[in-house]
């Protein structure tokens, strides 16, 4: 006679309806960086049955963290691009290579660019960020081309390096980063750090201004500390106070406006304005009245519209930053929360870590972690965990973390698209 | 001989049904898997490191929690595994190490 357990085993092949407890288990994600790909492979693993959709524009994805490194000549492009291969064959995502262009919360359908239209029992949607265009006077996209923010990668990335490669000893280049919120609170300070080691290796007499909108910064004793020991006389910094805020800029005459004083012509300027959450974010309804996205910071579920989860840079989950480490973290504890919900189980209590490490030099690194759980009022960072590295380490912690840095870029991307 | 395919066949579909529906099954997340996917981001999926930090796949249980619980004192020295194991309880170190423990 057929045995019990044959037959249950061929039974077993039925995962789409037993598993997530009602007909489809249908999740569409929209974007594939840090965030959108750690939710759909996690999706994956944490139930096999699902059917997951991922949308992606392009065809491999280039990281924001380590571009620095690809602008002090450390590192070239390939290694900070990234395939879906693995997302496709060991993880049985379905990737998609087209643009969300409109989401019908009602319908429960993502339209594409391409024509096409998605349905799905539930939608996560990790665009990234937008830039404000026009929020500093004078810069827009076709100043951009100019005075390149290199602040999503790509194109821009290998603009911004083919500027400071073609710019004579003793340039003056300009990085001006925005005020709190944006995405990567560290980002800019390891650019400087960076350029200035390609610099002091090649253009030594060239000088850095960082024009800054804000009093304070990420790692900011860290990161003084080190430019001092490493690259002293090269980089000065104006605070806000200090008049540093760009108000306004002249792509064609290569000149800022700051706040204070005399318009400033420089080589080679790095603007990097105001950002807000990515397009289809905004298009969709899912910022409310904002530049971000409020959402349930258990679930990631939006705040606007049900069934529809945003997750990572775009979203208001302070005091997480916006960082790539973040948004994974929160793809997977948004995984969580879309497995529980469709199959009618309470998910766990979340976890969300972030740790971002910066390189001041191919030796010396620093970094930042910290550890979050739900509290009463939202994200919460665990009192007496996380922090900076210590201020006065000897040059074996700094080479240590400098060698953690890259260690964990290669550990970060094997999670997220391997 | 009909009549035992269609029975036997009937079994089988209660017991796929009760096997799925227990808990613990694929689909429903455990604690310990939830604290310990923080872990990857560093270490890797699994814990398997591609680069220099160190690979913490098919550790056991005991590994695992002796050697968060001595960064968490700082009886052993650390760059960043002090400040990550001061975020977690002791009761929540014990989840992670089983839940690494049990993927050996």
């Amino acid at each position: 006679m057929v045995g019990a357990a044959g037959a249950a085993s061929s039974l077993l092949g039925w995962p789409a309806i037993t598993l997530a407890g009602k007909a489809g288990g249908r999740v569409v994600i929209v974007g594939g960086g840090f965030g959108g790909a750690s939710c759909a492979k996690y999706l994956r693993r944490l139930a096999p049955g699902l059917e997951v959709t991922l949308i992606e524009r392009d065809s491999q994805f280039i990281t924001c963290p380590f571009s620095n490194a690809v602008l002090g000549g450390l590192y070239d492009m390939d290694y900070i691009t990234h395939g879906y291969d693995a997302m496709k064959n060991s993880h049985g995502v379905k990737v998609v290579h087209d643009s969300a262009t409109g989401i019908d919360p009602a319908a429960k359908t993502v339209s594409l660019a391409g024509g096409s239209s998605l349905p799905y029992d539930r939608l996560v949607v990790s665009p990234g960020i937008d830039i404000q265009w026009g929020a500093v006077e004078g810069y827009d996209q076709a100043a951009s081309e100019v005075m390149p923010h290199a602040w999503k990668a790509g194109p821009q990335t290998l603009l911004l390096r083919k500027q400071l490669q073609a710019m004579p000893d003793g340039g003056v280049v300009i990085v001006a980063p925005p005020r709190n919120p944006f995405r990567c609170p560290p980002g800019p300070y390891e650019r400087v750090s960076l350029i200035a080691h390609y610099l002091q290796q090649s253009k030594p007499k060239s000088k850095i201004l960082i024009y800054d909108a804000k009093d304070k910064f990420s790692k900011q004793p860290l990161f003084q500390q080190g430019w001092q020991a490493l690259y002293p006389g090269m980089i000065e910094w104006i605070s806000e106070s200090d008049g540093g805020a760009i108000e306004g800029v002249d792509a064609g005459k290569m000149t800022v406006y700051p706040t204070f004083g005399d318009p400033v012509k420089a080589d080679v300027i790095n603007l990097i304005p105001p950002q807000k959450a990515g397009a289809i974010a905004h298009a969709a309804g899912l910022t409310g009245d904002g530049a971000w996205c409020p959402v349930n910071q258990r679930t990631f579920e939006s705040a606007v519209h049900k069934d529809i989860h945003v997750i990572g840079d775009a979203v208001i989950a302070n005091p997480m930053p916006k960082s790539g480490f973040a948004a994974s973290s929160q793809g997977k504890v948004c995984a969580a929360a879309v497995v529980a919900s469709l199959e009618g189980q309470e998910m766990p209590d979340p976890s969300y870590v972030n740790t971002c490490y910066s390189l001041l030099a191919p030796d010396y690194g620093i970094s930042v972690a910290a550890v979050y759980r739900m509290g009463e009022n939202g994200i919460e960072a665990v009192q007496g965990a996380g922090g900076v590295s210590p201020k006065d380490a000897p040059d074996s912690f700094r080479r240590e973390e400098a060698r953690y840095t890259v260690g964990w870029y290669q550990s970060i991307t094997s999670d997220v698209w391997g | 001989m009909r009549a035992s395919i269609v029975v036997s066949g009937l079994a089988a579909v209660v017991m796929a049904v009760l096997l799925l529906a227990s808990p613990g099954q694929a689909g429903a997340v455990s604690r310990g898997e939830m604290l310990s996917a923080s872990c990857a981001g560093c270490h890797g999926t699994d814990g398997h490191s591609p680069g220099s930090i160190p690979d913490i796949s098919g550790k056991s249980a005991e590994f695992i929690s002796t050697s968060l619980l001595e960064f968490k004192s700082g009886q052993r020295p650390s760059t960043v595994m002090g400040r990550q194991a001061k975020g977690y309880s002791d009761e929540e170190i014990q989840l992670i190490a089983e839940y690494f423990g049990g993927r050996q």
